[in-house]
């Protein structure tokens, strides 16, 4: 558990950060929201003290953060950035191992912890362990930049715009690579983004900062249903606010028994992808499957019904 | 690749067996004067000549990279302007007015000589080395510090490996600089090339000043080739070539 403590940062006179309280528990990820200047970047960096904050405190799992050491402290949470930050001059597997190189672990550890982690990412060991950062993708240097940042198994990974560089459709993959490897291994992460699209696809729960406080936290139906001020209600767009409701809502939250016309959508999908469907092909229903076999159908009432529901 | 090996075979030739070259330098000999410089032998002084120089620059790189290291952390930002001056002085100064003045207190031979070239060298070192430092991919920084580097972790790590092909450009400069200025040298009787100019200039024999001068301009090619090609190296394999 994350618990962030009336933590403020002072600048001289003007305010970054003001008196944000917020917990985070294990295993979930915890997305900061806000514009440039909101003091969500600041927010971030204070808890692995690469910002000293003005007053208040970080507790990780109970223990303050500041009771040890900036250096020891970062080498046990992860830390991933926009545009990687990979060290240029070291292969991929040291990049990757870097952290428990720090920690001292065993030489054979290391390369094992760099192989799963490689294989976890999509990469294969072989191919990729000897290269230099050069020599990848984008999307593949993103993915060692997070790797690397959950090599030592840290008790939290922070993550600062971390998919700010890649192109829409790369993106849209290493997010739902992101979502995939956090269920796997129960990480639990903050991420900090401007974008609110992304936050409700990857965040448990969402802060959303604005002029250096947290104006608003609370699972994505909350953000998005009933927005606390008019700033929230602005990052989450009038217009986009039903598709976006719709988008947190799996298709089997409204299935009904019954058959329809067209092809099928499996049951993960969310009502969003339904209505899309439905829109498209003009049909008032779309029968649903899971693993293979139907199991319904979910129409473009319910559809209509449940937007209306705000949650 | 050839041009290379065919200067490395005509530089050990105008070493190791000058008298080979005496048709060639002949004309240029005052007549019935000598053709050959033969007072002491080549070989000895290019050695002379080139530890001089490789002493002067270890030297200098020492002092100016670890001056570049200081102005370059958060606590020494404010004595970089010094700092500037002071390497600027060092080059602006004539090496032979720092030889004149150094020859009072160290006496004749290699003592002034040394002192000269180091003050010559500090200045290229030292600004690249300040570039290099101040130049490095700031997310690098920014992780570096952020998966928990200790400062010296990030100096030896991160900094100075990326950084090291800048440095290792202005280290080219400097020697290259200081394999020229060398041969001043030999006028306060360091044992360098420029006996073999001095020699050409005092008796009038053109062939000695070209021997002298076309040795020193061959291991200056050659030298800077080489570490031309170190630079790129390390440049492919910091990952920033």
């Amino acid at each position: 558990m994350i618990e962030i403590d009336k933590i403020t940062k002072l600048y001289g006179s003007t305010c970054a950060v003001d008196a944000v309280s917020l917990t985070a528990e294990t295993g979930t990820i915890t997305a900061i929201v806000g514009t440039s200047g909101s003091g969500k970047t600041t927010l971030l960096r204070m808890i692995n003290r690469l910002v000293e904050p003005s007053s208040g405190e970080v507790r990780i799992n109970g223990e303050p953060t500041h009771a040890v050491k900036p250096h020891l402290l970062r080498r046990r949470i992860g830390y991933a950035i926009q545009g990687h930050g990979l060290f240029p001059h070291h292969t991929v597997a040291r990049n990757i191992g870097a952290v428990p190189e720090l920690l001292g672990w065993p030489r054979e550890k290391i390369a094992a912890r760099v192989d799963e982690l490689l294989e976890l990412f999509g990469m294969e060991p072989a191919e990729f362990r000897e290269r230099l950062p050069l020599e990848l993708s984008g999307g593949q240097q993103q993915r060692v930049g997070v790797a690397r940042a959950l090599a030592s198994r840290p008790d939290l990974l922070l993550m600062d715009e971390p998919f700010g560089a890649l192109d829409p459709i790369i993106r849209t993959r290493a997010q739902e690579d992101l979502r995939a490897i956090q269920r796997k291994l129960g990480s639990t992460i903050m991420l900090v983004t401007h974008d609110m699209d992304e936050a409700i696809r990857l965040g448990d729960r969402i802060a959303v900062m604005d002029g250096g406080e947290l104006v608003q936290y609370g699972p994505p139906e909350e953000i998005v249903a009933q927005p606390a001020t008019s700033f929230v209600a602005d990052m989450v767009g009038d217009a986009e606010r039903p598709m976006r409701l719709l988008s947190l809502i799996p298709v089997s939250a409204l299935l009904e028994p019954g058959t329809a016309e067209g092809a099928p959508l499996p049951a993960e999908a969310t009502l969003r992808e339904a209505l899309s469907a439905c829109l498209w092909t003009g049909r008032e229903a779309i029968p649903v499957e899971t693993e293979g076999t139907p199991a319904g159908r979910v129409t473009l009432a319910a559809i209509r019904a449940r937007a209306e529901r705000h949650a | 690749m050839i041009l290379r090996a065919a200067l490395i075979a005509l530089l050990l030739a105008l070493v190791l067996r000058p008298e080979v070259f005496t048709p060639l330098f002949a004309p240029f000999a005052p007549e019935n004067g000598p053709v050959i410089y033969t007072r002491s032998s080549l070989l000895s002084l290019s050695l002379s000549h080139l530890g001089l120089v490789a002493a002067a620059s270890l030297a200098a790189t020492v002092v100016a990279v670890t001056l570049a290291i200081l102005v370059t952390r958060p606590a020494g930002e404010a004595f970089r302007p010094l700092s500037r001056t002071i390497t600027n002085v060092g080059q602006t100064f004539p090496p032979v007015a720092v030889l004149a003045l150094a020859v009072p207190a160290l006496g004749f031979g290699a003592g002034p000589t040394l002192v000269a070239l180091f003050l010559y060298g500090l200045l290229p070192i030292f600004e690249n080395a300040m570039t290099g430092l101040s130049t490095l991919p700031a997310s690098t920084m920014e992780a570096a510090r952020g998966i928990g580097l200790d400062r010296w972790q990030r100096l030896w790590r991160v900094e100075l490996p990326l950084a090291m092909p800048v440095i290792l450009g202005g280290f080219r400069l400097s020697v290259v600089i200081a394999l020229g200025t060398a041969t001043i040298g030999s006028t306060v009787a360091a044992r360098t090339l420029g006996e073999v100019i001095i020699a050409g200039l005092l008796t009038s024999n053109t062939a000695f000043v070209l021997q002298g001068g076309l040795i020193v301009g061959l291991f200056a090619v050659l030298i800077h080739d080489a570490l031309v090609q170190l630079e790129k190296y390390l440049a492919r394999r910091s990952g920033r070539g």
